[in-house]
């Protein structure tokens, strides 16, 4: 059992899960992001990241969802380590 | 009568009118096309639909109007299409609400139920793709489902047909859904606004969220203020806490009625190790791109050659049949517009929206997005741009209109000024007519290349002019779907009838008076006013007549430049450099006018003006080095 301080989504690795602590940014955004499911206490898992500083593609409540890595800097995340599954 | 719970429509509206209400990809637009016939372009992709679209057809031997709102997460929102589901909502126009949910992501489709459910309209709701909420091991118990809600819920696979008459049939049975309860200083505070005669509870949430209260009595306006001062939390904070309060909601009634047991790991879930893979996803990218232009110029150049000869011999007998003098030649002229829109850009046009449909409905245009926004941003957009962009190779105009699936507004204006300068069909004619025929094929794909190399600059230009970039990418990314051929052939079908409805009379109408304007003998007018583009360039002066008549129709500058010299062999009057300078001119300078158009209507006139004039000034600029580089190389 480790314990981790928060960070931001973006420095998640490929296959890490954290808990969503808090939501940085625009207002306008962070509602989007809500009704998307990343709200504070979702559980997300960054299924992969794009290249040339692309974005991070996450799981969150069953589906895919594709943050800019601009916006993934701003979500706050507790890191609860790899998961073991491929999360499908 | 006692099936029927919500009666003939208000106000003795006739037929009565049904909204379909859901989330954005929730396969809601198919489920209208399977409702009503093909009248709205399905999509799976988040967004397709801003504004609503109606549609007429028989519910459980009814007429009813079915009107298709755009998709939303919900009705609080602020973007546009939240903000004209929540009006018409509330408009009290409604008789009926179906609720398209993804059945496979139900948990997030329950809050939008519950906020239907404040409105107090009979629902029912739709828990569409059924098949793939089983396929992710998602049980869903209808019956206990329906019991907490109040409404009837049904299962459907829109694709496929599967439970559509399910659905008319519950329409009959629909009635409000039990609201949520708020905790209880809020639910004090919707009794007491309900005293004061508001007894709709989604207009006294509105208001306490602090709704206008313009053109209320004095009183009453005194006695809102004063309910809303006495909440302890205001404005948009209360807003936040009511969502959180639904989405506890939403959780609670999730677990009550759902159960999740493991899915089964199939192709679909395999496929992204390899599409996404962040090594070899590119290499795949550029294989579909390439596959998709090359199927396109294949299949469109098939269709072409089997057209032409047919269209060519029915104007000639036109012709003849029609003799000489100046009303036979306007018509004449009328029909060869007619068939150059038949015969050159149709061809092109019908595969292109065809594999473009397979790929957006099969989910992997959203997937480009993901996997080119790092290199979008270098020409300061997002991954989503990419959409439009891609379908700029078709035609400008619906390029232009989906730009509206960007949120921010500086991003729908580079985006849609960058789109118009991608070579669309028409031009495409143009590069392989002109280009590709007396240049050389890969003299035409040094010209792609090299547009997209000036695309890539303009958006680095536009980025220094207008900073900003807007908040960063959020795009669902789809499950991949098969495609029923049904709904592609649906969907290209409307963007074939988009492109024929506004380019078709365009057309007819400019060949008409290009053929009258020659009866009269003004070409050698036109082509006096256009010398301060053609002397520059290096262009013979009857090149002005194309070149003016080309922004009705880009392919329409080719033709006319066959007919200004009066053979087809234009490399036996142009010289290679001539031929090149024009064709750079043509790709680049003003869009065409349906271009324009929709420019207009999208981006209000003094941007289309801006527009117009920096591509012009592009494509000068382009064609005098085109004409450099010519005297230099060639």
């Amino acid at each position: 059992m480790s314990f981790d301080f928060p960070a931001p989504l973006s420095t998640l690795p490929p296959g890490g899960v954290g808990r969503v602590v808090a939501i940085h940014g625009g207002r306008g955004p962070s509602l989007r992001l809500r009704r998307l499911g990343v709200r504070p206490g979702a559980l997300v898992r960054v299924a992969t990241v794009g290249r040339w500083g692309g974005p991070v593609l996450v799981e969150v409540d069953g589906c895919q969802v594709a943050l800019g890595r601009g916006l993934a800097q701003h979500i706050l995340v507790e890191p609860c380590g790899p998961s073991p599954g491929n999360g499908h | 009568m006692a099936t029927d719970r919500w009666g003939a429509g208000k106000a003795g509206r006739s037929p009565p009118r049904v909204a379909l209400v859901g989330q954005p990809n929730s396969g809601k637009s198919t489920l209208f096309n399977a409702i009503v016939g093909y009248r709205a372009v399905a999509s799976n992709f988040p967004g397709t639909t801003v504004e609503a679209l109606r549609g007429r057809a028989n519910v459980g031997g009814r007429r009813v109007e079915v009107v298709d709102l755009p998709g939303t997460y919900s009705l609080l929102g602020g973007d546009l299409a939240e903000r004209v589901t929540r009006e018409f909502l509330l408009s009290g126009d409604v008789d009926a609400v179906i609720q398209v949910a993804d059945a496979s992501l139900l948990g997030r489709s329950l809050e939008l139920t519950l906020e239907l459910a404040e409105l107090g309209i009979p629902m029912v709701v739709c828990l569409n793709m059924a098949d793939e909420a089983e396929h992710k091991g998602i049980k869903i118990d209808r019956e206990r489902l329906e019991g907490i809600l109040g409404v009837p819920v049904v299962l459907t696979v829109a694709t496929r047909g599967v439970g559509l008459r399910e659905l008319s049939a519950a329409l009959s049975q629909a009635c409000p859904a039990r609201p949520p309860s708020y905790p209880p200083e809020i639910e004090a505070a919707l009794k007491n606004l309900e005293k004061l005669g508001i007894s709709s509870r989604a207009l006294a949430l509105q208001l306490l969220l602090g709704a206008p209260l313009e053109g209320m009595a004095a009183e009453l306006k005194e006695e809102v203020e004063r309910i809303r001062r006495g909440l302890s939390v205001q404005g948009e904070d209360l807003a936040l806490l009511l969502a959180d309060h639904r989405n506890l909601l939403a959780s609670r009634i999730f677990r009550e009625a759902v159960k999740v047991e493991r899915g089964r790991v199939g192709w679909r879930e395999r496929l992204d190790d390899l599409l996404m893979h962040p090594l070899l996803a590119y290499p795949f990218l550029l294989l579909t791109l390439f596959l998709l232009f090359w199927l396109t110029f294949w299949i469109g150049g098939s269709l072409e050659g089997l057209l032409s000869p047919a269209l060519a011999g029915l104007s000639e007998a036109v012709r003849a049949a029609l003799g000489e003098g100046g009303w036979a030649q306007f018509l004449a002229g009328a029909l060869d517009g007619l068939l150059a829109g038949i015969g050159i850009a149709l061809p092109y046009l019908l595969p292109f929206y065809l594999l473009l449909a397979l790929l957006e409905d099969s989910g992997y245009l959203p997937r480009i997005g993901f996997l080119l926004d790092g290199l979008m941003h270098r020409i300061g957009l997002h991954g989503k741009s990419v959409i439009p962009l891609l379908l700029g190779y078709g035609c400008s105009v619906p390029a232009v209109l989906a730009t509206r699936i960007l949120e921010d507004e500086r991003d729908r204006y580079v985006t849609a000024a960058l789109s118009v300068l991608i070579p669309c069909a028409a031009r495409t004619v143009v590069i392989f007519g002109l280009v590709g025929r007396f240049l050389g094929p890969v003299a035409a794909f040094a010209l792609y290349l090299g547009n997209i190399l000036v695309v890539g600059l303009a958006g680095r230009v536009l980025r220094r002019f207008l900073p900003g970039l807007g908040a960063g990418l959020i795009l669902e990314i789809p499950p991949y779907r098969v495609p029923t051929l049904r709904t592609l052939l649906g969907k290209t079908w409307l963007r074939l009838r988009d492109f024929l409805k506004i380019a078709g009379p365009l057309l007819i109408i400019s060949s008409a008076f290009l053929e009258l304007f020659r009866a009269l003998g003004w070409e050698v007018w036109l082509n006096r006013l256009t010398l301060f583009l053609t002397w520059p360039l290096g262009l013979p002066p009857q090149a002005g007549v194309p070149l003016i008549f080309g922004v009705l129709r880009k392919e329409l500058s080719l033709v006319l430049l066959t007919q200004a010299f009066g053979t087809t062999d234009l490399g036996s009057v142009l010289t290679t450099g001539q031929l090149l300078v024009f064709t750079v001119f043509v790709i680049f300078y003003i869009p065409c006018m349906a271009t324009l158009g929709a420019l207009w209507r999208e981006m209000g006139l003094r941007r289309t003006v801006f527009v117009l004039l920096g591509t012009t000034g592009l494509a000068l600029f382009l064609g005098l080095v085109s004409r450099l580089f010519a005297t230099l190389a060639l």
